[in-house]
């Protein structure tokens, strides 16, 4: 990997702890822009805790963020967003009652008018809505009046992206998006990402699914038990070596012996 | 135009619309003649007037995914402080009237703040508020004229606006009531404030990811609804004379209900102002219509009851139409450009 290019958000020596369990211990991390960055691990390891230090849910215990190389301090998501770190979450826009063109602009809503009669411009949000979907491949929709809830589980993760991407962010954080999917819908997602990190969007992918990692990952890093276990770049690690660490080996050794035994007393049974 | 008509039934108001209508017709039938009179149709359509300044507000509530409980007592502590400073008092109208109106929309903002800050659930903060502004007014009514009641002549000017009445029969309530649906309905239909608050309610988290200020629009909605329910609370005193300790006590699950039968969803997100004044309107017709039937109105309790089932029930299955709605086309899935 490029060594040169400057990280665009560094984390370095982050600790998170609530009460007094730790959910994150010394991780340090460097985003890059135009790279995906992997975050991989299995349920607890501190991804999420990960995440919401990134996006500005919460603020780190011990540690420091740098931004462009200067020190940052988020004391709400808003700070972070306002640096263009934008987080999309599995089930991606949530407000599946709101129209597509209303939930698109949530928060960022474009306006016509003065005064008191400054109005929500409906016809610019619904018409920006159809286009961000065409151009995104959900060609079905062309009417931003539909409600997110008619759009199925790898659309509305499309389109929470591309309303990321819309709105001009920097770093994009995508947790879990391919996990409640199928094949096809999975493969329409990490194309998507793929257009972002073309566009010099940082993005950051957290997964538990290796293959989706591998696919588009450029550069690697494991959590286990709020730990950065380790730190790679494509291509020097090899897919099973990245199960095992993240199942843990051992863990993993334990568990096929005692697979073994039990479909050896089956076998005894059977017999 | 044909697409326009078909997205018709997707609207939340729909099924309210429906049900209005049905309703009407219904007491047409089993109300005739008496359904029909003017003086009937004056009846329903002050209850539903008087409801809508209450459910609006609180449809706001419950659109963001809350509730208040404590509506019933604000119009209560409204109209008696109304009551009491110009009845027993003696202080202008001009001066007794805004301190009712105060009245409940501080305890409206004081929902807003408490849910907000302590971040406990509108239900049982609400619940536990109108048990304390309930006990209030009754404590500070006994203290000031040993009574749990008090009466107040308004002054000709309220008689004349809040207290008057069109052709002897329909109360100018109804004016409060358009001018109500026409403030909400903008805010919904028009502004960024109805995009937050839908957000909001659904999902909170979401919304402040967003960057919505989801504490500030929650605590402007509970004050909003306090303010909803004082002037209902002071247009009674303007209307009748007088302000009881008990007063409103039904008017927490009415509008509720009226909300409810307007299409709102309990865990919001969903619904809309149209839908809740034909909500109101609904419950209005069925609550009086049934005292011109013959089977009189000892059965309109069994109606509304029947009623709010079936209004949930169309809430669903309206509600699924809307999610499921886009046809399934094959689609291309590779997006434009891409190799």
């Amino acid at each position: 990997m490029d060594v040169k290019t400057q990280p665009l958000m560094s984390l370095k020596n982050i600790s998170k702890t609530f009460g007094s369990y730790a959910a994150l211990k010394d991780v340090s991390l460097e985003i890059h822009p135009g790279q995906v960055l992997c975050l991989l691990g299995d349920n607890g390891a501190g991804k999420s805790t990960l995440i919401k230090v990134l996006s500005g849910f919460h603020g780190p215990t011990s540690g420091d963020i740098e931004f462009d190389g200067e020190k940052v301090k988020f004391e709400s998501p808003r700070d972070a967003s306002g640096l263009g770190i934008s987080t999309v979450h599995q089930f991606g826009g949530t407000f599946a009652m709101m129209s597509l063109g209303r939930s698109f602009f949530v928060g960022l809503e474009p306006t016509k008018g003065w005064g008191p009669f400054k109005r929500f411009d409906r016809k610019f949000a619904n018409r920006v809505v159809v286009e961000q979907m065409q151009q995104m491949g959900i060609t079905r929709v062309t009417d931003g009046d539909r409600l997110v809830g008619s759009l199925s589980g790898g659309e509305r993760q499309v389109s929470a992206i591309g309303r990321a991407v819309y709105f001009g962010a920097k770093i994009l954080i995508l947790d879990e998006p391919t996990a409640a999917l199928g094949v096809k819908e999975a493969a329409h997602v990490l194309r998507i990402i793929m257009q972002a990190k073309h566009r010099g969007i940082a993005v950051v992918l957290v997964t538990h699914n290796v293959s989706h990692a591998l696919t588009v990952g450029d550069h690697f890093a494991v959590l286990i038990h709020g730990e950065k276990a380790d730190d790679f770049a494509k291509g020097e690690r090899t897919r099973e070596q990245i199960t095992d660490l993240m199942a843990g080996g051992e863990a993993m050794a334990e568990l096929e012996a005692e697979l073994a035994s039990l479909t050896g007393t089956i076998k005894q049974v059977l017999d | 135009m044909l697409d326009k008509l078909k997205s018709i039934p997707r609207k939340p108001e729909f099924a309210a619309f429906v049900g209005a209508i049905f309703v009407y017709f219904f007491f047409l039938y089993f109300g005739w003649p008496i359904f029909p009179a003017v003086l009937v149709t004056a009846g329903w359509v002050n209850v539903a007037a008087e409801l809508a300044i209450v459910a609006l507000p609180i449809a706001l509530v419950m659109i963001a995914g809350h509730l208040d409980l404590s509506v019933g007592a604000n119009i209560a502590a409204s109209a008696m402080t109304y009551a009491l400073l110009g009845g027993h008092f003696g202080l202008p109208d001009w001066i007794a009237l805004p301190a009712g109106l105060l009245t409940g929309t501080f305890f409206g903002f004081l929902n807003g703040v408490i849910i907000t800050r302590i971040k406990l659930s509108s239900f049982i903060v609400t619940l536990g508020m109108s048990f304390f502004i309930r006990g209030l007014i009754f404590g500070v009514t006994k203290l000031i004229v040993s009574n749990v009641q008090q009466a107040h002549e308004p002054d000709q000017w309220v008689k004349d606006t809040i207290g008057g009445r069109i052709f002897l029969t329909f109360e100018n309530a109804i004016y409060v009531a358009i001018v109500f649906s026409l403030v909400i309905s903008w805010i919904m239909y028009r502004t960024k404030y109805g995009n937050w608050i839908w957000a909001i309610g659904g999902d909170e988290q979401s919304a402040r990811a967003a960057g919505v200020p989801v504490e500030k629009t929650t605590i402007a909605l509970f004050t909003a609804s306090g303010f909803g329910a004082a002037v209902f609370g002071v247009t009674t005193v303007a209307l009748y004379g007088s302000a009881q300790v008990s007063a409103g006590q039904d008017k927490v699950f009415f509008t509720i209900i009226a909300v409810v039968i307007g299409g709102v969803l309990l865990t919001g997100g969903y619904g809309s102002p149209i839908g809740v004044i034909l909500g109101t309107i609904t419950f209005a017709i069925v609550v009086t219509g049934v005292n011109s039937t013959d089977w009189g109105g000892d059965w309109s309790n069994l109606i509304i009851g029947i009623l709010v089932l079936l209004a949930v029930l169309a809430n669903n299955s309206y509600r699924k139409l809307a999610m499921s709605s886009v046809k399934r086309v094959k689609t291309n899935i590779a997006p434009k450009g891409s190799k």
